[in-house]
């Protein structure tokens, strides 16, 4: 009994003390002098690994989830005879949710696993030490490009993400269930709000993208450097994303619905 | 590293142009500015469902938007701000302002009734003649109302025969 409480009282004071590392450690890398023409190579390679490589699940993904997006409400809307509104129903759940949420998880999957790994080696065959041993920050060299690149690419990848699911709607939707094109777009272009959709769309994906990517590069930075200690150390950082994204989205979208 | 800049390039481009597509295709982002557009109001009773970003029409065809919707603090009504396209310069100052309804259960928007003064409105005018919105729910509990009184009568008139 008193033991249990004892792993309690530990279990949360290490949890509470990893929180505040992570804390430290994004402000460390975030706080330093800009060396904009030295990092700009660093930061091209890295949007070139994080974000164009991330480019064909997300645009696969997108369409698939657009398509059945729109099957799927086609189904019901019809019982309604209100199959019309189905470039609504598309525009606004792929718009407001489900581009920035679902393309944050692919990310997490995708980059995320990929930063974490690969700075989990880092560190387990000692670059990141030896980095440091011939005065060669890491936090500048190797985490902060990384994380940069991950803020900048996930909003990029999410509009695209967007663009192509409403795509994929239209295609099943006009070309295949045979809605009338002019209402679809009509309709759609009468709900979707640029501000009040598309501009929160963004804003939560660069929101996602930061937690995202400061999990990853955590992760990879405390890995305990073992062969096992990689593979935990990715496991965690997609399992934190991903409970990150789906949480912050409920607060994001209460707070966007102007729910208090 | 320069194929890498090229493939970023392409990337970022790629993105901006899916936020164009966005703005433009799927939100239809309203063309209507300072510049091209002139403001209006008109204070109504009840505007129902208006929301901003609705239609304003002239015998159907959309000529503006519902920028804004405030309460007037004295007089208790609802004061809807439009904007309305530059090109539509030539309407008369007594014309009609009344929300009504697209279909049974569609969305309110504001129809405007021309009237037939020389004066046009201009940018800060006020639409003085309106009509509130018609709620379904208020007609629907009229109806009900005037039935009843209906039956009553009627109940009354048969009681009176029966009596003579």
């Amino acid at each position: 009994m008193l033991k249990s409480i004892q792993q309690l009282g530990s279990t949360t004071i290490n949890r509470v003390n990893e929180v505040g590392q992570a804390g430290v450690f994004i402000l460390k890398t975030l706080i330093r002098i800009p060396r904009p023409i030295r990092s700009f190579p660093l930061l091209m390679q890295e949007l070139y690994s994080v974000g164009v490589l991330s480019l064909p699940i997300i645009i696969v993904s997108a369409l698939f989830i657009g398509m059945v997006v729109s099957l799927q409400g086609y189904n019901v809307l019809s019982k309604f005879s209100a199959s019309e509104e189905l470039g609504q129903l598309v525009a606004l759940s792929v718009v407001r949710e489900l581009g920035p949420v679902v393309s944050a998880l692919l990310f997490a999957g995708r980059a995320g696993s990929a930063l974490t790994a690969e700075i989990g080696l880092m560190k387990t065959t000692e670059q990141l030490a030896s980095m440091e041993m011939m005065g060669v920050d890491p936090l500048w060299k190797i985490i902060s490009p990384r994380f940069w690149a991950g803020i900048i690419s996930m909003p990029l990848l999410s509009m695209i993400f967007c663009a192509v699911a409403i795509f994929g709607g239209y295609m099943v939707g006009v070309h295949w269930l045979g809605v009338d094109n002019g209402a679809f777009w009509n309709n759609m272009q009468n709900s979707v709000d640029f501000r009040l959709d598309i501009v929160n769309g963004v804003i939560k994906s660069v929101v996602f993208g930061c937690l995202v990517t400061w999990i990853a590069v955590f992760q990879g930075f405390a890995t305990v450097p073992t062969a096992e200690g990689i593979g935990l150390a990715t496991t965690r950082s997609v399992v934190y994303a991903s409970l990150a994204v789906l949480g912050f989205d409920f607060v994001l979208t209460a707070l966007m619905m102007g729910g208090w | 590293m320069k194929t890498i800049e090229i493939f970023v390039g392409l990337f970022i481009i790629a993105a901006v142009a899916a936020m164009f597509v966005l703005a433009f295709k799927v939100s239809g982002m309203s063309p209507l500015t300072e510049h091209n557009s002139y403001q209006i109001t008109a204070a109504f009773d009840n505007i129902g469902d208006l929301k901003p970003r609705a239609a304003v029409t002239i015998a159907g065809v959309k000529i503006g938007q519902v920028t804004g919707i405030t309460l007037n603090d004295k007089s208790y009504r609802a004061v809807v701000t439009m904007r309305i396209d530059k090109q539509e310069n030539n309407i008369p100052v007594d014309s009609e302002a009344s929300i009504v309804t697209a279909g049974l259960l569609g969305a309110n928007y504001i129809k405007l009734t021309p009237g037939f003064e020389n004066q046009f409105l201009q940018n800060g005018d006020a639409i003085e003649d309106t009509h509130p919105a018609i709620l379904l729910e208020e007609m629907i509990g009229q109806l009900m109302f005037s039935m009843k009184n209906d039956k009553a009568e009627t109940e009354a008139e048969t009681d009176n025969v029966a009596v003579q």
